[in-house]
């Protein structure tokens, strides 16, 4: 039969972020992946370096839409780190409750985005009608649905009252339930299963070269998770487990991220059950004594990793961000190879991308159709013709 | 008076302007009772008419790469046109408008013309997502075809006559036959199912996968006429899943018969409606699978029923 090459975005109702896969199909089998990056990048790590530390939260927070918090909290521990700040008890348990609520809203999420992918609509509006829940919540909490703004320099901006400890509960008690019965539809349904099982496989030891993060490596069967190998926040005092599946396929990462779920929820009942009295925020310098300062974080998606370099002044001098999707993007195109062509979308998705936080440098051209690194004076010369275009000139300057 | 007759039962009731008519109310019917069960609002009735008109006035694009622009142009009519044909021969009332020894394999035949042309319609667009869509279309035929006429071949067997109208009026006669017919009727569902490309068999144009199938570079009236096809099936399969596994009128005529026929057609879209939502789609393979292992062994397990039943009563 002879082959056929299909584009997999950048637009493509499969992904709801710019992104691209060539697939060569062999009749509906795929031969050959290819991923590529690009479509999406944004600038953020050269704009925090001309803002201040305070004005960079707001700009981290919008690395991701849905690890929101994950990547806040990441930035500010490097800064608390490099200002050597003592940040109290209570505003550390606050962003642990902040952390798992986030997890929760984003595995729902993906639930109902793999039910989607693999045209189960109905789970699709199930899973999303009860993330309700949890978005409650976080605006009960915070005042926002997604971008919470909890963080601040030296703590948490908001402090819990105990009607919102107790309405948090009662939508968490809720959402346990649900969790439990989306667990048995997924795992019993027939063609849940029909399409999920051996689909996208991923084998313990191609996960470890390939460097595989979160979810999708604790579904086969890596127990890697940053809250217990290096705890962060106050996971040390709490009391969960990680989750891992052996199955190394899709149906491995959708019974992983449910399992979490209902790890997040015993989470969110022990921090609100034992918060430390105290104040939630203590005072930081503006300026940040010069240093380097690396931290980690589980995401929703996995590791996340932030890379911060001070000096001296109220800005920072560097600023790197490694999102869990870039990790996991290594894995898809093996996932790819060799499978069918309708569970492409729902492998993509199994990795729970993110695409918008993982762009940060890469160079795609569309034209010739491979990616290219531009020197300094390509760059120059390409943004001189384009204000040439719109008749401004800054060739003389 | 008699040249204008038939002109008008083509062109109002039960051709164009009813099927017309009764397939957008049928998908909004359909879409209505899935948002009610997905716990959505879902559209208001208008809705499919409304969309209907829109799409008229939009432009119609032919792809420059097309292989063959007349044919991309007339196949949404063709299609039309067969399944139009099609709902002459079934009963609406009483018995059909035309009928003959025979016209159920004549249905059958007419029905899968619109199979047909949503090949070729993926053929001649040339973009990749309609030439996996194109070959989806053709191999889903393979799967449902066969469960299908088997399903059919049952009660026709029993009946002991190969036309619509007479199945219909002998299971209206001898209702206690119905639910010996329990099988076939649900093979027949599931594989009216497939014909007609709706979950979880929607493999032809699944939107994650392959973007809109084999109508991609469709457009503006092309593309409403397609989908309007597609409701017009979507009537005409319930019509025909009626008369031969439900009897039809049950021997009534006029309004009353009419009445019968639309609360039967409505009953078959509930169920088609139900199979939709309960399910994730499933990969073409596995469709192939599941249609040759176990509905078409199921459809057979009818026949072979029905010969015995009417080998025992005679």
């Amino acid at each position: 039969m002879s082959k056929i090459t299909i584009p997999l975005g950048p637009q493509h109702p499969a992904l709801k972020e710019p992104e691209n896969f060539m697939l060569v199909l062999e009749g509906e089998q795929i031969s050959g992946a290819t991923v590529n990056l690009g479509y999406n990048h944004r600038g953020m790590e050269k704009a925090a370096e001309g803002r201040t530390y305070i004005q960079n939260l707001y700009l981290i927070e919008r690395v991701c839409g849905i690890c929101s918090h994950s990547h806040t909290t990441t930035y500010i521990t490097n800064v608390e780190e490099l200002a050597k700040a003592e940040i109290p008890q209570r505003a550390l348990a606050i962003r642990t409750l902040f952390a798992e609520l986030e997890r929760v809203h984003s595995h729902l999420l993906w639930l109902g985005v793999a039910g989607y992918e693999m045209g189960f609509e109905t789970l699709f509006m199930y899973t999303w009608r009860d993330r309700e829940q949890v978005l409650d919540c976080l605006e009960l909490l915070s005042g926002n649905r997604v971008h919470y703004s909890i963080n601040t320099l030296g703590g948490v901006r908001r402090d819990i009252s105990a009607e919102q400890k107790a309405e948090v509960l009662k939508r968490i008690k809720f959402l346990e339930e649900r969790t439990q019965y989306y667990i048995k539809l997924a795992t019993q349904e027939p063609t849940v299963l029909a399409r999920t099982a051996n689909v996208g496989k991923l084998p313990y030891d191609v996960a470890i070269e390939r460097g595989a993060v979160g979810p999708t490596a604790r579904a086969s069967g890596v127990a890697r998770d940053v809250r217990k190998d290096d705890p962060y926040l106050i996971y040390s005092q709490l009391d969960f487990n990680v989750i891992t599946h052996n199955t190394n396929d899709v149906f491995g990462r959708l019974v992983v991220r449910a399992l979490e779920l209902l790890e997040s929820y015993k989470i969110i009942n022990q921090v609100l059950n034992n918060l430390p009295e105290g104040p939630v925020a203590v005072k930081i310098p503006m300026r940040i004594a010069p240093g380097e300062a690396v931290n980690h974080y589980e995401a929703p998606r996995g590791e996340d990793i932030h890379y911060l370099k001070s000096n001296g002044t109220d800005k920072p001098e560097r600023l790197k961000v490694r999102a869990p999707t870039l990790a996991n993007l290594q894995s898809v195109a093996y996932m790819l190879e060799g499978g069918w062509l309708a569970d492409v979308p729902l492998v993509i998705a199994a990795i729970d991308p993110c695409m918008s936080c993982t762009d940060r440098a890469a160079v795609w051209n569309p034209k010739k159709g491979k990616t290219e690194v531009y020197s300094w004076e390509d760059m120059r010369k390409l943004g001189i013709e384009h204000y040439k275009r719109r008749g401004v000139d800054f060739g003389r300057l | 008076m008699d040249s204008i007759l038939p002109l008008a039962y083509i062109l109002i009731f039960p051709g164009f302007l009813f099927l017309a008519v009764y397939g957008l109310f049928l998908q909004w019917v359909d879409r209505k009772l899935c948002a009610v069960m997905q716990n959505r609002m879902g559209p208001p009735w208008f809705q499919g008419y409304a969309d209907f008109i829109k799409l008229l006035a939009k432009e119609v694009i032919v792809p420059d790469a097309s292989t063959h622009k007349t044919m991309f142009r007339v196949l949404p009519f063709f299609a039309m046109a067969a399944v139009m044909t099609a709902m002459i021969l079934i009963p609406v009332g009483r018995t059909a408008l035309c009928s003959f020894q025979g016209d159920m394999v004549v249905v059958i035949y007419l029905l899968t013309i619109p199979t047909v042309t949503f090949f070729l319609a993926g053929w001649s667009s040339a973009s990749p997502y309609s030439t996996v869509g194109s070959m989806r279309v053709l191999t889903q035929l393979f799967a449902y075809e066969v469960p299908l006429m088997l399903s059919l071949i049952g009660p026709a067997i029993l009946a002991g006559t190969w036309n619509l109208s007479e199945i219909s009026a002998f299971y209206a006669a001898n209702p206690a036959f119905i639910p010996a017919q329990l099988l076939g009727f649900l093979a027949a569902l599931i594989a009216l199912q497939g014909k007609l490309e709706r979950m979880p068999f929607d493999i032809p144009h699944a939107k994650n996968e392959i973007v809109g199938g084999q109508f991609t570079e469709y457009s503006g009236r092309l593309l409403d006429f397609f989908l309007l096809a597609v409701d017009m099936e979507l009537v005409v399969g319930a019509a025909l899943v009626n008369a031969v596994f439900l009897g039809g009128s049950l021997g009534l005529a006029g309004w009353a018969g009419a009445a019968m026929f639309l609360g039967k057609t409505l009953f078959v879209t509930f169920l088609l409606a139900l199979l939709k939502v309960l399910m994730a789609r499933i990969r073409i393979e596995q469709m192939i699978n599941f249609c040759w292992k176990y509905l078409a062994p199921v459809a057979m397990a009818q026949v072979a029923f029905d010969i015995f039943l009417k080998y025992k009563l005679g």
